[in-house]
């Protein structure tokens, strides 16, 4: 319906289609239905994104938390657990510095820095330019790690399979609710620093309850980055999204 | 912050709709935003009024935000139950098995343009 005349006629045709709108005047001014996404333009690059990826055989992940949480210490000990088996590469998110994708560099796997600036996150637009430089390699895995931030993250696609939230024992179990969209779009929640369980008050199972709340399908999987406890699972996790992938894609 | 980028994306297709059916400014952008959605409307408005001083076609636009309210399907009850947050309970059958069916619209609905 019109929301300046209240008139409840005419065609709201999608904007790609052709012209015939809902046309109509008000003096010098005239409405127009539009009916776009707002986040159109970044959806159409991630589903490119995802088309590259796709071609190449190639598995995305896209990993988000908060600043902290140990996103790039878990990415490091993944990469050399991995040991070369198959090519990993990294997108690494920042506002500044370099300083993680040097980390992610000494490990010896690929790594391209993207640095947002003033931005709150990464978008399909920066992953796709990272594409170029970086080069991954068809059957490889992909991590892009995001902007540490629980919230604007959440919208953007990147093309990615999955969104990982990872969630350390040093936070509140009470994130998952706190920040409903981000673990809403996560398919898996990694709850890293499990090391440090005896001397924090996090309860792990509550952190999973408050999680299924707001996405009874996500996957929890405690670890240590530091002690290497749990990582077995999540490195089989990987596997099988990477062989997926390469299925897919031969 | 990301509802600055949002209001870039709002305002970068208000141009191309002007290049494409050739109006030369805009009076009001509606958005239909849900209740559900990662936007925080008051956020919005602050950065639509930055954002849009700098478009030729937008300067001085105003901006309208309908709020969707959130409904979601419970898939245990087989019923569409208004919901207000995403971690609510079906208020039907208490559980947590809902598929959310509106309230995540961040969409551009309608122009006023001259």
């Amino acid at each position: 319906m019109c929301t300046v005349c209240g008139c409840g006629t005419g065609p709201h045709d999608h904007h790609d289609h052709d012209h015939d709108h809902h046309h109509h005047d008000h003096g010098d001014s005239r409405l127009i239905a539009i009916e776009q996404n707002i986040l159109a333009h970044n959806d159409r690059l991630a589903e490119g994104n995802r088309a590259y990826l796709a071609e190449r055989g190639i598995f995305a992940l896209n990993l988000v938390s908060s600043p902290g949480s140990g996103k790039t210490t878990l990415l490091c000990r993944t990469i050399e657990a991995i040991n070369n088996r198959y090519p990993v590469s990294v997108i690494e998110g920042d506002q500044q510095t370099r300083h993680d994708a040097d980390r992610i560099l000494a490990t010896g796997a690929k790594a391209v820095q993207i640095n947002t600036g003033k931005g709150c996150h990464l978008d399909a637009h920066m992953v796709g330019h990272a594409f170029e430089s970086l080069e991954p390699a068809n059957g490889s895995v992909l991590f892009i790690e995001n902007v540490g931030n629980l919230v604007c993250p959440a919208a953007f696609d990147l093309g990615e399979a999955y969104k990982v939230a990872i969630l350390s024992v040093t936070e509140g179990e009470d994130k998952p609710i706190k920040y409903p969209d981000m673990f809403h779009a996560a398919a898996m929640m990694v709850i890293n620093k499990i090391d440090l369980l005896p001397y924090v008050d996090f309860d792990v199972e509550a952190a999973i309850a408050w999680a299924r709340k707001v996405n009874p399908d996500i996957v929890a999987l405690p670890v240590s980055a530091r002690t290497g406890e749990g990582m077995e699972e999540w490195l089989a996790w990987i596997n099988e999204g990477r062989r997926r992938a390469r299925v897919v894609s031969p | 912050m990301h509802e600055l980028s949002l209001t870039q994306s709002v305002i970068r297709i208000v141009e191309q709709e002007a290049a494409r059916q050739g109006f030369a400014t805009v009076k009001t952008v509606w958005l239909e935003i849900g209740e559900l959605s990662s936007v925080l409307p008051d956020a919005m408005e602050f950065c639509f009024q930055a954002v849009a001083a700098e478009s030729p076609v937008a300067k001085g636009a105003k901006l309208e935000i309908l709020r969707v309210p959130g409904t979601a399907w419970c898939l245990d009850c087989a019923q569409s139950h208004p919901i207000a947050q995403r971690f609510d309970p079906c208020p039907a059958c208490g559980g947590h098995h809902l598929t959310v069916t509106s309230g995540e619209e961040m969409r551009i609905k309608e122009m006023e343009v001259a």
